[in-house]
């Protein structure tokens, strides 16, 4: 096990892998992980500095059911069967998931007489416990809808999940079971040959006798670099608003749109953090890069969430951003096996690729399989245990026996947030160090509330440099 | 671990500290202020510039000298002081839950005065959209990360960039450029949607009636563009960008207490002795409003401690009164009741500069009092409306409505 993110790659026997899997979001560090199961060599290798830095890092969190997708589809079934493994891993695993369930929000007849249909198709994904809900049972159960609601659907077990605890924890676990890391290490160029592609990047030559694509958005270009064209990943992008933790209180279910001719509509949801989030836009781009909010992006978020949660635009916003999704133009995956090339694309993995993610993997596998590779006798995982971020579990600052361990623990740095200086140490000197602030605002919560570092962002950067010193 | 005080003050600024060392003095018994932060002494600790009133022998103080004094006279008349340790939430009307190295701790108090504070609003919650780079600053991070790698060049520049941008029109922005220049920043700009903002910039330009419209960069900021009276859009380069002022308090035990807040300055409500809603609990320093001078959130806080002597000695009814509002060009006025006794004064901030503005003070349809005042004042320094502005006010009427007319010649 070891995890890079600078300097030379290793050399000679160090650098043969039987499988890499190029891409560190959700997807490529779950496949990582189902393949640490068995007696390979294997590697992870990201562009970014961290894992979890694309798409994966700015999306709604949501741990889906799959109710809504196109039946028959691979992501329908895919998601349905990811749904209950995350939930599973979640439970061993320490990642905060809140089993809210969801209401669809009809506000217009038109959106009303398309709810029945919605739990036919959610009947047809095997989701047999939906139930339409009155005006006056909506209202009870989210007595700060705004007016004009006329009825619901209501889908038990969509759940809201930290995102970046679990790519963290897929990582981790992969990494702890042998799985090399290489972070900052873009794929320049693959040269395909047998029994060996070599894999060309700034720091070095990997061989594999596998190959996996998990490069979300960038999985046509990538694609192209083993001559394989089979699809454009054009990027979906989708704009988010999180509200103070003090909305908390005015939301208790997940509030999907109904989907629609006039578009998919925006969702208000809490998070596991305690906040409340709005969102997403839908807006299709040609720039991979183009994570930027914008004011009309803005500006209409806040109009439709004041129809949906009226009361929600007099709480403060403590953070805007954007996330890309991975769009391809076809209502499902593209999952690919390539025996000749032993290569497996997993590609167009739109919104739905946290849901999914464990599902995916194991087809992977399968995929991985149907190119030659004989993965070898399965074994137990290394086991993970994550640090908690959710606000419906106790958090190291309420926790006695920690502090009493460990005082640090009940050292509070980020007060908006409560994450503690021994948290931070923690993070520092965890298998996967953060790169940046970024990276310590996704594995604590520090700077992530509503000062945004007012209060506590001097101190956090001076422990970077205590704790980072060693780390980097 | 369960504890009993008998005041427990949440928040060792200016405010907490001039509350705590009265109440000490008077005899309140056992006075504890829970200070989050490593040290005590609140905002002032961060302010190296003159502003702070003055020693015995007629000196300016800047803002660490008096928060050290405020500190030094809250230890000698017998308060404790506690830093590093976090009020987290409520145990009970009167009862705090708290986190500190050495443990979990829940105390009770007769008597609870909250002085939490004031922050400025962040890049996200002003809704300014553009990527997010690092880079992003308020002037409280600037402040306290200027003073935490003072000297070290490196990490100044690392942190704080070459090139900054200051948005804002208020004293604050001019301490935010002042701050940056001695870190060897330099200001490129002062942008600030203000028509007529503060003085005191110096050389760095300053674009008035202009807003920033978006960040742009990846990884580090790149610039900022920003539109201005014309509605033309440019852009200013810079690595860093220090949004200034936009007061919010740091209200959350008062939220948290179910307290109501004030509209005009999101702070909780309290009549004139800073008595909240709930029984025994008070309120008092920028908590209330943002922002005032330190000496301001002193003189709150000890006259609150005036009020929660009487609670502990039983001569106190509940708080009582009628609500005072805002109308015309007036962002806020506290105190948000008005009681009976004593004639509190009203501070009334305007929300743009008036030139020898009308001010009324009505109640149910008929002024109270009506007077024009001389000069003009500005978005970021209240009128101090006196007792006799009140006087006459009916406990068992409608809303007190502090309203303003701008001089018409």
């Amino acid at each position: 096990m070891t995890v890079t993110r600078t300097g030379p790659l290793p050399t000679g026997p160090e650098a043969e892998y039987d499988v890499v899997v190029v891409g560190a979001g959700v997807v490529g560090c779950a496949i990582a992980r189902a393949l640490a199961r068995h007696p390979l060599r294997v590697a992870l290798v990201e562009a970014a500095h961290d894992v979890g830095d694309g798409t994966s890092k700015a999306n709604t969190a949501i741990l889906h059911t799959g109710f809504d997708a196109a039946p028959g589809t691979l992501e329908a079934r895919l998601v349905r069967e990811g749904h209950r493994l995350l939930g599973a891993f979640a439970g061993e695993a320490g990642i905060p998931v809140e089993p809210l369930g969801a209401l669809l929000v009809a506000w217009d007849e038109q959106q009303r007489a398309t709810l029945p249909r919605l739990a036919e198709k959610a009947e047809r994904n095997g989701h047999l416990a939906t139930r339409l809900l009155s005006a006056e049972e909506l209202s009870s159960r989210e007595p700060h809808v705004g007016p004009g609601a006329l009825a619901a659907l209501a889908v038990p077990g969509e759940s809201v999940i930290c995102s970046w605890t679990t790519t963290l924890a897929y990582a981790t676990q992969a990494v702890r079971s042998g799985v090399d890391l290489h972070l900052g290490c873009r794929v320049e160029q693959v040269r395909t040959g047998d029994p060996w592609h070599r894999l060309v990047t700034r720091r070095g030559v990997l061989r594999t006798r596998h190959l996996v694509n998990a490069c979300g958005l960038h999985a046509d270009a990538f694609d192209a670099l083993l001559d394989r064209r089979d699809f454009t990943v054009t990027p979906r992008r989708g704009q988010l608003l999180v509200f103070d933790k003090f909305a908390r209180d005015l939301v208790r279910h997940i509030l999907l749109p109904v989907p629609g001719p006039l578009g998919k509509g925006v969702l208000v949801s809490p998070t596991v953090y305690g906040n409340v989030m709005l969102g997403p836009t839908a807006e299709d781009l040609d720039d991979k890069t183009a994570t930027g909010t914008t004011a009309e992006g803005l500006a209409g978020l806040r109009e439709q969430g004041g129809r949906i949660v009226p009361a929600l635009l007099d709480e403060e916003v403590t953070a805007v951003y954007a996330g890309l999704r991975a769009a391809t133009g076809q209502e499902d995956y593209r999952c690919a096996a390539h025996p000749a090339l032993r290569y497996v694309t997993v590609g167009g993995i739109r919104s739905t690729g946290l849901s999914a993610s464990l599902a995916l993997a194991d087809h992977v596998l399968g995929l991985l399989a149907d190119c030659g590779l004989e993965p070898g006798p399965e074994r137990p995982l290394a086991p993970v245990r994550m640090p908690n971020l959710g606000e419906a579990f106790r958090r190291p600052y309420r926790d006695a026996e920690l502090i009493a361990r460990d005082p640090d623990f009940g050292v509070i740095v980020c007060h908006c947030e409560r994450v503690t200086r021994g948290e931070i140490r923690a993070a520092y000197a965890s298998e996967i160090p953060p790169a940046g602030p970024d990276g310590l605002r996704r594995r604590t919560r520090a700077r992530g509330g509503r000062c945004q570092g007012n209060f506590c962002g001097a101190e956090l950067r001076a422990l970077s440099e205590e704790y980072g010193k060693g780390a980097r | 671990m369960n504890r009993v005080v008998d005041v427990l003050v949440v928040g060792a600024g200016p405010a907490g500290l001039a509350a705590a060392a009265r109440l000490a003095a008077a005899g309140a018994g056992r006075v504890e202020v829970l200070e989050r932060e490593h040290t005590a002494g609140g905002v002032p600790r961060y302010c190296g510039h003159p502003g702070f009133g003055a020693d015995r022998r007629g000196r300016p103080l800047d803002g660490p000298a008096y928060a050290r004094r405020a500190l030094r006279a809250a230890l000698r008349s017998g308060a404790v002081v506690r830093t590093g340790v976090s009020a987290t939430g409520w145990a009970g009307p009167l009862a705090l839950d708290v986190t500190a190295p050495t443990g979990l701790e829940r105390i009770r108090a007769h008597a609870v005065v909250l002085a939490t504070g004031v922050r400025e609003r962040p890049r996200s919650a002003r809704l300014v959209p553009g990527s997010r780079p690092a880079g992003v600053l308020t002037t409280g991070e600037l402040l306290r990360t200027a003073g935490m790698f003072e000297g070290d060049r490196r990490a100044l520049r690392s942190h704080l960039g070459r090139r900054a941008v200051v948005v804002g029109g208020e004293p604050v922005a001019r301490h935010a450029a002042g701050a940056l220049r001695t870190a060897g920043v330099e200001v490129a700009a002062v942008v600030t949607e203000l028509p007529f903002p503060a003085r005191g910039f110096g050389a760095v330009p300053v674009l008035t009636w202009t807003s920033v419209v978006e960040l742009l960069g990846r990884g580090r900021l790149t610039g900022v563009s920003v539109r201005g009276r014309d509605g033309r859009t440019s852009v200013l380069r810079c690595d860093t960008v220090v949004f200034t002022g936009d007061w919010i308090p740091d209200h959350e035990l008062a939220r948290a207490r179910g307290l109501a807040l004030a509209p005009g300055t999101r702070g909780p409500v309290t009549d004139g002795a800073y008595r909240t809603a709930e029984p025994g609990v008070f309120a008092v320093g920028n908590l209330l409003h943002g922002v005032e001078p330190a000496q301001v959130a002193a003189a709150e806080g000890r006259k609150a401690a005036d009020a929660v002597l009487d609670l502990l000695a039983g001569r106190a009814g509940p708080p009582a009164g009628v609500p005072v509002l805002t109308a015309g060009p007036l962002r806020w006025v506290t105190p948000g009741l008005l009681g009976p006794a004593p004639a509190a004064p009203l501070l009334v901030r305007p929300d743009r500069r008036l030139v020898r503005p009308l001010l009324t003070v009505a109640q149910d349809g008929s002024p109270l009092r009506r007077a024009r005042l001389r000069g003009e004042p500005a978005p970021w320094r209240s009128v101090r409306l006196g007792p006799e502005w009140t006087r006459g006010v009916d406990p068992a009427g409608g809303p007190v409505v502090v309203g303003a007319e701008e001089y018409a010649p």
